[in-house]
């Protein structure tokens, strides 16, 4: 049932330090020249911020595709990572984005993604209309942050919030770990609280409410558990897609399938996928560095059309 | 006791009132539309009435904690639904989720009952149709229920699953439980109730063993249908005409 904890707790122990050293130039901490600081300020936060990161996407992945019992579930379906992205991009373009800022500006956004869909979806309401209220926000966000971009000053403004929106871990720091590590971990907890009501919904809507599930609390429970974990990595890292769709689907076979018990194991493995893929963006020959969030959308969505095209042949 | 106290749903259900005993197999039959599963779902404490109660031992559903409410009643919807593909006796445990445990001992019960021993390691998606409405049955068994409220469990069988599930109700009937199964077919409540509620628009058209709740005259009166019974108690069937 617990089975795939301790392999990835395994190889997350072996990838990390792996990755402190990996890079354009390899770090050899007895030889390269201030080895002690690029490990300490540079690739420490980096390597930290990408298992914070891909941890929080992962596990609201995992919860997601429980909630709406669908395997192609996104965390983005619930419009909390677009309001997120659309707080940024205003910091951004309000020339507000020192410091802490444009991270406060980003849980705003999630915040209010996070207040809207309450409202939009009242107390009772089943879950495909709040799916769709999700996607409604998520809509709106996008365009919204369209529309601030066409609203930038100049072509270096528009630039830079185009950069930032392709998500990133490069020149991060500790005051992001320092901010995305409680938050995410906070929603890490209340996802995995979440974790029975999951279960019980294996077995449809009415069966789970009959089982004592409170639908209201389930739901609030996962809008905060996706709010603080999406919310708080667009904040430090921008939008990285599809890890939450891939790992939930990788980890699955591994687990006894009940979405309860894949919470854990999907923060663990999205944790090492992100920590992978940056090592990767880092690694590759080209002439600017590989931006993480286009690079994980590349493997991402061809991995998504294998996903719909095994699902076409079993219903067929 | 579970009790529908003059349960009203604008549309759907007008003043039904009906006790239901611990120990007996109660059908609820009707014409499409007339509340059946509407009344189920109210007696489930997932519908709540916009008049009248539905009251278990005493207390109204409505106000008894989901935890407390989902020990005592069981309830199967019509969907069978199984969103993941967990191993049987993964689905069957989904059943102790009211409780804190997962229940090992009422787990191996509820698979002994409904002689799923040879499946429980089984996933889900390779059972056939009569093996999965077993194994969702066992689910609602593994929570031992006072009550157990069934939507149409019958529908999707073929004649010997559905016998052979009867049988395994009826004999959670034996040990105590109370059996309320919404039927479509008059034929399984005929043979398999010891009482028929039967609705019509939303109101109770009789309350009464089989035999006399659904006499010819009230057929035809319910569903506008010419129909005799014919057969053996226990063993009859209805045809048209």
């Amino acid at each position: 049932m617990t089975r795939p904890i301790p392999l990835l707790l395994l190889a997350l122990a072996l990838a990390l330090p792996l990755s402190l050293l990996a890079g354009r130039v390899w770090v050899d901490p007895w030889t390269t020249p201030n080895a002690a600081i690029i490990l300490a300020q540079l690739r420490l936060p980096r390597a930290l911020l990408a298992v914070v990161v891909g941890g929080g996407l992962g596990a609201a992945g995992a919860a997601m595709q429980g909630y709406l019992r669908n395997p192609l579930a996104d965390p983005g379906l619930f419009g909390i990572a677009p309001g997120a992205a659309l707080g940024a991009v205003l910091s951004l373009l309000l020339g507000l984005a020192g410091g802490w800022l444009l991270p406060l500006f980003a849980l705003a956004g999630a915040a209010g993604a996070m207040l809207l869909l309450a409202l939009i979806a009242g107390r009772a309401a089943g879950i495909a209309l709040f799916t769709l209220a999700g996607m409604i926000i998520a809509s709106l966000a996008g365009a919204l942050t369209s529309f601030a971009i066409s609203l930038a000053p100049n072509a270096f403004a528009t630039s830079e919030i185009v950069v930032w929106l392709m998500g990133a871990l490069t020149d991060r720091g500790w005051p992001d770990v320092a901010l995305a590590a409680p938050l995410t971990s906070a929603g890490i907890a209340l996802l995995c609280l979440s974790g029975r009501g999951l279960d019980a919904l294996t077995l449809g809507e009415a069966a789970a409410r009959s089982l004592g599930v409170a639908p209201g609390r389930l739901q609030a429970l996962l809008v905060a558990g996706v709010g603080l974990t999406v919310g708080s990595g667009v904040a430090v890292a921008g939008v990285i897609g599809f890890v939450g769709l891939m790992v939930p689907h990788l980890v699955r076979p591994l687990t006894d399938r009940r979405p309860g018990s894949l919470i854990i194991p999907s923060a663990l493995a999205g944790a090492l996928l992100v920590l992978i893929a940056d090592c990767a963006c880092r690694l590759l020959p080209l002439v600017t560095e590989l931006r993480l969030g286009i690079a994980l959308s590349l493997i991402g969505a061809p991995f998504f059309l294998h996903l719909l095209l095994k699902m076409r042949r079993e219903t067929v | 006791m579970l009790e529908a106290r003059g349960i009203s749903l604008a549309g759907r259900l007008a003043g039904v009132s009906a006790l239901l005993r611990a120990g007996e197999v109660t059908a609820i039959c009707g014409p499409n539309g007339a509340g059946k599963s509407t009344l189920l779902q109210c007696l489930a404490g997932l519908l709540m009435p916009q008049s009248g109660a539905a009251m278990l031992d005493g207390a109204n559903l409505a106000s008894l904690q989901p935890r407390a409410r989902a020990r005592a009643i069981g309830y199967l919807p019509q969907e069978g639904e199984i969103a993941w593909d967990l191993s049987v006796r993964n689905l069957i445990a989904l059943g102790r989720l009211p409780y804190r445990d997962w229940g090992e001992a009422q787990v191996n019960a509820a698979i002994e009952a409904l002689d799923l021993e040879s499946f429980s390691t089984r996933p889900v998606s390779t059972l056939s149709g009569g093996e999965k409405a077993r194994a969702l049955l066992a689910r609602v068994l593994a929570g031992e229920p006072r009550w157990i409220l069934a939507d149409e469990p019958l529908a999707a069988l073929d004649l010997g699953h559905q016998l052979a599930l009867v049988g395994h109700l009826r004999e959670a009937a034996r040990n105590g439980a109370g059996v309320v199964l919404v039927l479509h077919d008059l034929a399984l409540a005929m043979n398999h109730a010891d009482r028929v509620l039967v609705l019509d628009n939303g109101e109770l058209a009789a309350d009464a063993p089989p035999e006399v709740a659904l006499d010819p005259e009230l057929i035809e009166q319910v569903w506008g249908v010419s129909a005799r019974w014919l057969g053996e108690r226990g063993a009859r069937a209805l045809v048209a005409g």
